[in-house]
């Protein structure tokens, strides 16, 4: 923990504080280090070192660096709701809550031998972990990290699945998906016991899923066919039904070489931006009927596709080998506005909350870049170690983040 | 903790059966037994092809390569397997689990260079050169 920046920051608030003549932060003076803001903070994942790197979007430097966070080789991270705590998902089934303001690890738990991701419930009260091994889902206290409710995920076919997609919905629930076993659960914590529902025969390998920032629908898609299954979580009773089926049009998919991703960022205005797997397409879909209206050919296989807080510009990056790539499409005549090559190894992007710039991570260069949205520039760039995931602390109020 | 041992009740959305979707269900799996069979006989000619021939003691790459191979390894192979190999999407590559599966060099270069259908895990051919993809079979194999 860097305590001098710590220190000096900490005052720096105080003293823009006191010039506003801001009297709610008045209190008692030993908790000056509370002070601290949080809402322009977020993490970088350093995935080969088990570390975070906390970060400042709007004076753009890396602050301090908190340790021993275990196997981060596939991590992601959800925030408390005061925007104080980050849940950091770790490969190795660690989950840790962060102390954003005191730069420390608060608790940590390895609740399984290898996890996914994870979500936090609508009230901010659970945190739940998606787990590979053994396969499942479990749901802990947000403040103390005592295990709530383990969820084996066993499928019609009798055997414990992976799963993936975990995401938060309205209404106290969590949504995930069974890759092996082709199904999806809804588990409902609105009542004193929760309910379970299971969506069977979804699909072939579900592989990641994303919740519309409305929270209204559920879609995961498919590795083991073309198509995307969805669920309209405002009609559970309706059930499942598959939108592009056949996308790929029968032919024969390209090797994948890196899992695409989905989440809540695909959606710009009425239009969902989806990466096709095995092809060199972001698949554009009306939102009202769910149909296809344009495929976008990009420059290789799309990994993440982002749309800006703003829903005009959707970011694109690529899997293994051409993951030094970065394509900008308009979300609106579906052109492309500009390529970029920041460098070997571009694994995540993360846009500032409202959007006037978009931070990314340059695996191979040791660095996250900073580009302002506008004209492309690069604004800054930050010695970061080996660093995938990027994540503000704006997520903490969006659904499914 | 008081949820833990009970379990919750449930309630199962089984799929409404439809016709098209039964046929375009057996039209897959019949696509995927030929695709299936095809694997196999390709896979029966390979190991047909490397009991009989001699295969020539092919090169270790250079030292730099092995650098390079060694960052695909850990974290673009990582991104599925785990970062220290111990399995994620992918199964574990540790040497101990391959060995118990009875890999060895030839069975894992095989599995690397052509991938195994039906699952995720993709072709290496067209990206790693043969001596690259027996380097890192070896790898796994000797490693921790």
């Amino acid at each position: 923990m860097n305590r001098r920046a710590f220190l000096k920051s900490t005052l720096a608030t105080a003293v823009v504080a006191s010039a506003q003549g801001c009297s709610s932060l008045a209190g008692p003076s030993d908790k000056a280090e509370f002070w601290l803001p949080t809402g322009d903070l977020g993490i970088v994942i350093e995935r080969a070192d088990g570390r975070v790197a906390l970060v400042n979007t709007s004076s753009q430097e890396k602050l301090a660096e908190i340790d021993g966070l275990g196997d981060l080789s596939h991590a992601s991270a959800v925030f408390s709701r005061n925007e104080r705590y980050a849940y950091i998902f770790g490969r190795d089934g660690g989950l840790t809550k962060i102390d954003l303001i005191t730069r420390a690890i608060d608790r940590r738990v390895v609740q399984s031998g290898n996890s996914i991701g994870g979500a936090i419930s609508q009230d901010g009260k659970l945190v739940a972990v998606s787990n590979y091994e053994p396969g499942g889902v479990r749901i802990f206290n947000s403040d103390t990290l005592e295990l709530v409710l383990d969820l084996p995920a066993i499928g019609k076919n009798g055997k414990a699945s992976k799963t993936v997609g975990l995401v938060d919905a309205p209404g106290k629930r969590f949504v995930f998906s069974l890759f092996d076993a082709g199904e999806i659960w809804l588990v409902d914590f609105s009542s004193a016991e929760p309910q379970i529902s299971r969506f069977e025969d979804i699909g072939i390998q579900p592989y990641d899923a994303l919740i519309t920032p409305d929270g209204r629908y559920y879609i995961a898609g498919l590795f083991g066919e073309d198509g995307l299954a969805l669920l309209d979580l405002w009609h559970p009773e309706l059930g499942v039904r598959h939108i592009l089926p056949n996308y790929g049009r029968g032919e024969q998919r390209l090797p994948v070489y890196k899992m695409p991703h989905l989440e809540g960022w695909a959606i710009a205005g009425n239009k969902a931006f989806i990466p096709a797997v095995g092809r060199h397409e972001v698949l554009v879909v009306d939102i009202n009927n769910w149909t296809e209206i344009d495929r976008i050919a990009v420059h290789s296989q799309p990994v993440f596709v982002m749309a800006s807080p703003d829903g005009r510009q959707v970011w694109v990056n690529f899997a293994f080998p051409e993951n030094r790539h970065l394509q900008v499409i308009d979300s609106d005549n579906h052109q492309h506005i500009k390529h970029l090559q920041p460098g070997e190894g571009v694994l995540h992007m993360e846009f500032t909350p409202r959007g006037e710039a978009v931070w990314v991570s340059v695996r191979n260069n040791n660095e996250v870049q900073v580009f302002d949205t506008q004209n492309f520039k690069k604004l800054a760039s930050l010695a970061i170690d080996s660093p995938s995931g990027i994540f503000f602390t704006a997520r903490a109020h969006r659904i499914g983040l | 903790m008081k949820r833990c041992s009970d379990s919750p009740r449930q309630r199962v959305y089984a799929r409404p059966t439809q016709l098209l979707r039964k046929l375009s269900g057996i039209f897959l799996t019949y696509t995927a037994l030929i695709y299936r069979a095809l694997a196999f006989r390709v896979l029966a000619a390979v190991i047909a092809l490397l009991l009989t021939s001699q295969a020539p003691a092919t090169e270790a790459p250079a030292i730099e390569r092995q650098q390079q191979l060694s960052y695909l390894l850990k974290h673009d192979c990582g991104s599925c397997h785990g970062m220290t190999l111990k399995g994620g999407l992918g199964p574990s590559l540790l040497s101990a689990p391959l060995k118990s599966k009875g890999h060895n060099i030839d069975s894992l270069s095989l599995i690397i260079r052509h991938g195994r259908p039906g699952t995720a895990m993709p072709p290496w051919g067209p990206i790693l050169a043969d001596e690259d993809i027996r380097w890192i079979a070896a790898r796994l194999l000797e490693s921790n």
